[in-house]
């Protein structure tokens, strides 16, 4: 069943319990987004897609649509708001875009360019992590991990649906790890799925390295914003 | 009462060090030092990195030679997946035209930027003239038309090292094995013919060859000063094809002596068998030699006058190069080349070169050809792997270790500035002696020839410390109570 509700002061009909932060980018309103991924359960981890309902604010990923939202998004508070958690994102771990292969196709840094963030303006943790290269086909860069839970939920044992990430401990000592077991019979797909999934450059799929030239890697193709608005983000 | 100099910091070379000149009671030079005073980072740093990584990382060593630092490393990476030279397999025809193509034009451009932006307003100028006047702005000046020439070819030269690597400093395009691009038909016509505000391949060549002229005319006017200007021996290093003529990218190493005999040449995957690195603990930057014949007799010159000096002959498809180093080689009958000033002689030749080549292999289609990387599989992976160019001031080498799960254990690096260690010190020694010993005043052009000396090898003290960062140089002279007598920063 539809409803009318209104984003930034413009009506639009919607379906009611839709996520919220679909029926923006279906009537081609962008909302930077990071954890999300469209047709998947929502997450809810990053905040990133922060906008006001009816004088609340809320990730709109996990807002369903109902009758009488009042949304705002281009709110001037509201958009420093979101360039100021992913500048978070950047201060907390450790990230030097130069050397990384996922520049070019890393969703934080496609974020970045989106929110229009220059620097961070939050003095830098450098936390001191680890990496985990112990298992055969994946390379966990965990100074790049932001906790999204992607991986966690979404890339999974074929055969029996077990965890094959998880997040030991909490806040400044939480920690990607990788059950390498398991890992070590993903298929080369599975692989390539969960670097793909991993919106930065944390999993890494040992093989691939820097296999994309510059100007024809993802996000220099077509920006984020483009292909959230096509509701296509992987094409 | 003796004294002793410190020139700081030795301007307009890449990175940062400090001279020192010690004088006796009657003013002569008794010790003349290039110190390089920085922390060596990035051995360190690249370690617990994923091996592939390290072309990446290690080519912010430098902001002028990060193709060769990057080349070197996708040589050493080759090597570790098992498609490199160490297992005899050979490159494919279109990854190493690619890499040879963004090296050559690395080289053009360091050249250029060197040459132009640094030498030859000394050159035009003379050692003697104020320092406001004796570099680029001084030229703008003098002569803007050569100017403008000289923009359009560094302009050119970063075109092309786009046209490769994606960016003009810093990009990417060697992964393990191969490339991770070819060059398009595009790409390669616009280089060729040029386009609004981009030179065409003829015109660089044409503009290479009016670099070399203002060599000639300069050596014509001050032939004696060029001639004897800290004429310092030392062995000559490059690495060499099959038919002994250098190769930029790829050969063996030799070393020849003052008759061009050949003293040693080996497989650069041996260089550790060979060579030897002394530490002073006055400089960061190690004294390389070769074990058989000890430090002093074993310290060898690379860049460019050492590779005209062991290059027999160019190709007959540089005719222009080959005709240039031609009358070098006649100029010593045949001798080897120790003239300090004429490495920008040489310098010129190569830029030359490096343009004849650039264009004969942007007319090759196996440019555009698809087959660009090597395949391989764990079953190939050696874990170890070394690298060696010419990079613009001589031979390079990247050494590296990683463990089964990719892991860098090791790195290693011996850059072009660090094998001329030696030869830099002869040389700050004999301008020293030649040009400040016995004199009661220590005038700007004094102090400025100990510059020129050490200009002459371009040297790259980023490099050679592998420092994160730039750092400045400095010369002092000191009397011989060992107190400060002059000083001087720019
Ligand atoms: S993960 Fe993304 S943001 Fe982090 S270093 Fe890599 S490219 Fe940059
Ligand atoms: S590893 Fe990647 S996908 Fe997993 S939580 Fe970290 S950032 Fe998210
Ligand atoms: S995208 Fe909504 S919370 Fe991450
Ligand atoms: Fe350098």
């Amino acid at each position: 069943m539809n409803t009318e509700i209104t984003i930034d002061g413009k009506k639009i009909q919607a379906q009611i319990g839709k996520p919220l932060i679909d029926v923006a980018s279906d009537n081609n309103i962008y909302i930077p987004s990071l954890c999300y991924m469209r047709g998947k359960p929502c997450l809810g981890t990053c905040r990133v897609c922060s906008v006001r309902v009816n004088g609340h604010v809320m990730a709109s990923c996990t807002v369903p649509v109902y009758e009488g939202m009042d949304i705002e998004v281009e709110t001037p508070d509201l958009v420093d708001m979101r360039k100021a958690l992913v500048e978070f994102l950047f201060v907390e771990g450790n990230h030097n875009c130069p050397s990384c292969e996922k520049s070019g196709r890393c969703e934080l840094q496609a974020v970045g360019y989106e929110t229009g963030m220059m620097v961070a303006r939050f003095p830098y943790r450098f936390p001191v992590r680890t990496r985990d290269h112990a298992s055969k086909y994946i390379w966990l860069e965990r100074d790049r991990c932001i906790f999204c839970q992607r991986c966690v939920e979404f890339i999974r044992d074929e055969e029996t649906g077990q965890k094959i990430f998880s997040i030991d401990n909490r806040s400044t000592n939480a920690s990607i790890e990788i059950d390498v077991e398991l890992a070590d019979k993903m298929s080369p797909k599975q692989v390539k799925r969960a670097a793909d999934i991993c919106p930065v450059g944390c999993i890494i799929d040992k093989d691939l390295g820097f296999n994309k030239p510059i100007g024809e890697r993802k996000y220099e193709i077509k920006s984020i914003k483009e292909r959230i608005l096509k509701g296509k983000p992987n094409e | 009462m003796g004294q002793k100099l410190v020139i700081d910091p030795v301007t307009r070379i890449e990175g940062h060090g400090k001279v020192t000149i010690q004088l006796d009671d009657n003013n002569q030079v008794v010790d003349a030092k290039l110190h390089v005073v920085e922390f060596r980072g990035f051995e360190k740093f690249i370690q617990g990195h994923p091996y592939w990584e390290a072309p990446m990382l290690l080519q912010r060593i430098c902001g002028i030679c990060f193709v060769s630092h990057h080349l070197c490393g996708a040589k050493a990476l080759d090597d570790m997946v098992g498609v490199g030279y160490s297992k005899g397999v050979d490159m494919l025809p279109t990854p190493e035209k690619v890499r040879r193509l963004g090296h050559y034009a690395q080289q053009l451009q360091s050249h250029v930027t060197a040459y132009y932006y640094l030498i030859v307003p000394e050159m035009l100028f003379g050692m003697d003239a104020p320092p406001e006047q004796r570099n680029v702005l001084g030229l703008v000046e003098a002569n803007p038309e050569l100017v403008k020439r000289v923009v359009q070819l560094r302009k050119w030269g970063q075109e092309a090292i786009k046209t490769v690597l994606g960016k003009r400093m810093h990009g990417i395009n060697s992964v393990p094995g191969g490339v991770n691009k070819n060059i398009s038909i595009a790409e390669r016509d616009r280089l060729l013919q040029g386009e609004d505000g981009l030179l065409s391949m003829d015109e660089v060549i044409e503009y290479a060859k009016e670099g070399l002229e203002i060599f000639y005319d300069f050596h014509e006017k001050n032939r004696h000063q060029v001639d004897t200007f800290a004429d310092v021996p030392a062995l000559n290093m490059s690495l060499v094809d099959k038919d002994g003529n250098v190769d930029y990218y790829h050969g063996n190493i030799r070393i020849t002596d003052d008759d061009k005999n050949i003293i040693t040449e080996m497989d650069y995957h041996d260089y550790l068998d060979y060579f030897s690195e002394a530490t002073e603990e006055w400089s960061y930057m190690k004294f390389p030699f070769l074990k058989a014949l000890g430090r002093d007799a074993g310290s060898v010159r690379v860049g460019p006058l050492a590779r005209v000096n062991v290059t027999k002959s160019y190709g007959t498809d540089t005719p222009l190069a080959k005709e240039a180093l031609e009358r070098f080689h006649d100029y010593t009958k045949g001798k080897a080349n120790n003239m300090t000033l004429h490495t920008n002689w040489a310098r010129a030749i190569e830029i030359l070169h490096s343009a004849e080549l650039i264009k004969n292999l942007l007319n090759d289609p196996d440019l555009q050809k698809e087959n660009l990387i090597l395949m391989h599989s764990k079953a190939d992976w050696t874990g170890e792997g070394v690298g060696v160019v010419e990079a613009p001031r001589g031979t390079l080498l990247h050494h590296y270790k990683a463990n089964q799960e990719g892991n860098i254990t090791f790195c290693n690096l011996v850059v072009a500035t660090t094998q001329n260690n030696t030869v830099m010190n002869r040389t700050v020694r004999s301008v020293a002696e030649e040009y400040l010993g016995g004199n009661d005043i220590i005038t700007e052009g004094m102090m400025n020839a100990i510059e020129v000396g050490i200009r002459a090898y371009d040297p790259c003290l980023s490099c050679a410390t592998h420092a994160t960062g730039n750092m400045p140089l400095d010369v002092s002279i000191y009397d011989a109570k060992g107190k400060l007598f002059a000083n001087k920063r720019r």
